[in-house]
């Protein structure tokens, strides 16, 4: 910010923060905190590439990072690739089917003045904080009668509901501040409703899009509650609930341990480090608005 | 024609709005309803038994040993929440001041703050436990290395220390959460304010506490109002750290497990009652949406009457 240069002296001058300096306090605490925040995952990554007595002699030792046994033996072992894949279909029906009735209901919403758009609006946006978890019991029920428990359509119904009203409410914001010109001359000159709004209005959407998809994609690919409840078959599970049987396997071999968490974390801390600045305004943008 | 235009208009509304409320209706607002209502009949496993009034409620709030039980989950509860208020949010405001200042490596720091939250809870609880674990965790491996190991203690083994355990994991998990919501609260006070204030006072305290803090409240409600829902739903790192019973001896039991466990629990030892699960449900439903309303009332209002 603008205030940091002009004020580093003024505030060196007093002698309340000694000979630190108020920012140097401050750089203090920031270095020990990212030291505290880095510290537990490369001890991870670490203790992945050692044999479980290595991990217990020297925990923070760096490693020979060419000893990949441990995952030779999660990849041909266990069912951890099968985890991965049934992650990635459930989000990825899940992203869909979000992005696109959010787009829906929020163009809907945000382009034409109906009667009731602003109560229909509060109606998903009253769904925004609710603790879902809570009403499981019900869920649970619903899920037998339309006989898709233990089905991957269970997780992906309720994570579509559950993404429902952030991305309406995020989309609908952006989607009322783009200009009506574009939209009046495709009018005029005889194009559809559909034709404009695929054509004309979706593209300019897209930054929305990509707010909205960042906000639900990592609580939909963390979740564990929802397919706790749904699913036992364990050819079905997602990998944060695969990771519990996974654990409960290899207790005694940490080196095996170690690496399943760190091939959980993998994909996510690297799709995160690469954009880093479109996660964290996605992730906070619901609660910075 | 504008009639038929009209009519033709409204049905593409409808061709939009009705798929994304269907599934919202049925997927939310219908389960949430229900859960109301179960809670006042008697559940023989799945089966729906008969109307029984408000017995549910009772059974939870006054029978023993279910009101002992309630009673342990809610107060470790309010331990979790005060705790979190004071190590996920005083330390996030904290972090969001020093990265205010824009000091050399804010940037990196900053991505440094936000990592572990794009992590899966499940990972998180897995890898402290681990760290915990008595013998071989790092944690007391640490104590011992540095000459503090008369404090090395099974952390998740004795009532003492396992629910504040699990709290400084979730701290850890969560903390860049407030401190990025925090941190844009800051960027938008505006330059004359700050430039003003330093004209008026030496005191840092005086510029954090008359002006930062009051400036930053939309920030707080929001944090404030979101840490006491997530403290009071709080599941997935206590089932995993402490397991489906809080071991050990209920000392890391809260609502959100005692919920799950009396529902869907263990099925084998007869624990699992939809009927007793659905009115728990009910009650910290309640109490979440009221107090929650009330935070959110009463930090409004201090908005703004600055």
């Amino acid at each position: 910010m603008s205030t940091t240069a002009g004020t580093a002296t003024y505030y060196d001058r007093k002698g309340l923060l000694g000979t630190l300096g108020r920012d140097g306090l401050l750089q203090v605490i920031l270095i020990a905190n990212t030291i505290i925040m880095l510290a537990p995952i490369v001890i991870m990554i670490f203790s992945a590439f050692k044999t479980t007595p290595q991990i217990f002699q020297s925990p923070f030792g760096i490693p020979d990072f060419t000893q990949v046994g441990n995952f030779a033996k999660i990849w041909t072992q266990t069912n951890f690739l099968r985890y991965l894949i049934n992650s990635f279909v459930v989000t990825g029906a899940s992203m869909v089917l979000i992005l696109t009735l959010g787009t829906m209901a929020a163009y809907a919403i945000g382009r034409y003045a109906f009667t009731g758009a602003n109560f229909i609006l509060m109606f998903f946006v009253a769904g925004l904080t609710l603790p879902l978890k809570l009403a499981i019991i019900p869920l649970f029920m619903l899920m037998r009668d339309l006989s898709i428990l233990n089905n991957q359509l269970s997780l992906i119904f309720v994570y579509t509901a559950m993404g429902l009203p952030t991305t309406i409410f995020i989309m609908t914001g952006f989607i009322r501040t783009l200009p009506n010109e574009l939209e009046d001359a495709a009018r005029m000159d005889g194009a559809s409703e559909a034709r404009i709004m695929w054509s004309i209005m979706l593209p300019l959407v897209r930054p929305a899009m990509v707010i909205a998809g960042i906000q639900n994609v990592v609580p939909i690919w963390n979740d564990f509650f929802f397919p706790l409840v749904f699913i036992q078959n364990d050819d079905l599970k997602t990998l944060p609930q695969g990771l519990t049987t996974f654990m409960g396997e290899y207790t005694t071999d940490w080196g095996v341990l170690f690496s399943g968490l760190t091939l959980s974390a993998a994909p996510i801390i690297l799709i995160y480090i690469v954009l880093s600045r479109q996660f964290i305004a996605g992730m906070t943008s619901g609660a910075v608005k | 024609m504008p009639k038929l235009r009209m009519t033709g208009r409204g049905l593409w509304i409808t061709v939009l709005i009705v798929p994304p409320l269907a599934f919202v209706a049925l997927f939310i607002v219908y389960p949430i309803i229900s859960a109301f209502a179960y809670a006042f009949f008697d559940w023989q496993g799945l089966k729906r038994g008969a109307y029984v009034g408000l017995e549910n409620f009772h059974t939870v709030l006054f029978v023993e040993p279910y009101r002992s039980w309630t009673l342990n989950a809610f107060k470790n509860n309010i331990i979790v929440f005060f705790a979190l208020m004071v190590l996920q949010n005083g330390l996030g405001f904290i972090l969001a001041y020093a990265l205010w200042r824009e000091l050399p490596g804010a940037r990196f720091h900053r991505i440094a703050v936000f990592l572990p939250v794009v992590l899966s809870t499940i990972i998180v609880a897995y890898l402290f436990k681990l760290f915990y674990h008595p013998l071989f965790g790092v944690v007391n491996i640490t104590l011992k290395s540095i000459g503090l190991g008369w404090m090395a203690q099974p952390w998740l083994g004795q009532s003492g220390t396992a629910l504040w355990s699990i709290i400084v994991a979730q701290a850890w998990h969560m903390v860049g959460f407030p401190t990025l919501v925090f941190l844009a609260g800051m960027q938008r006070i505006p330059g004359e304010i700050l430039d003003a204030v330093r004209m008026e006072t030496e005191s840092e305290w005086v510029k954090i506490s008359k002006i930062v803090w009051p400036l930053v409240a939309p920030s707080a409600t929001i944090v404030f109002t979101l840490l006491f829902v997530g403290a009071f739903n709080w599941f997935e790192l206590p089932y995993i750290m402490g397991g489906l019973d809080g071991s050990p001896f209920g000392s890391t039991d809260v609502l959100g497990l005692y919920f799950y466990r009396t529902a869907f629990g263990n099925v084998s030892a007869g624990q699992q009652d939809f009927g007793l699960g659905s009115a728990l449900a009910v009650l910290i439903f309640l109490f979440i949406a009221v107090i929650a309303s009330v935070i959110t009332v009463r930090l409004r209002a201090r908005e703004i009457q600055i």
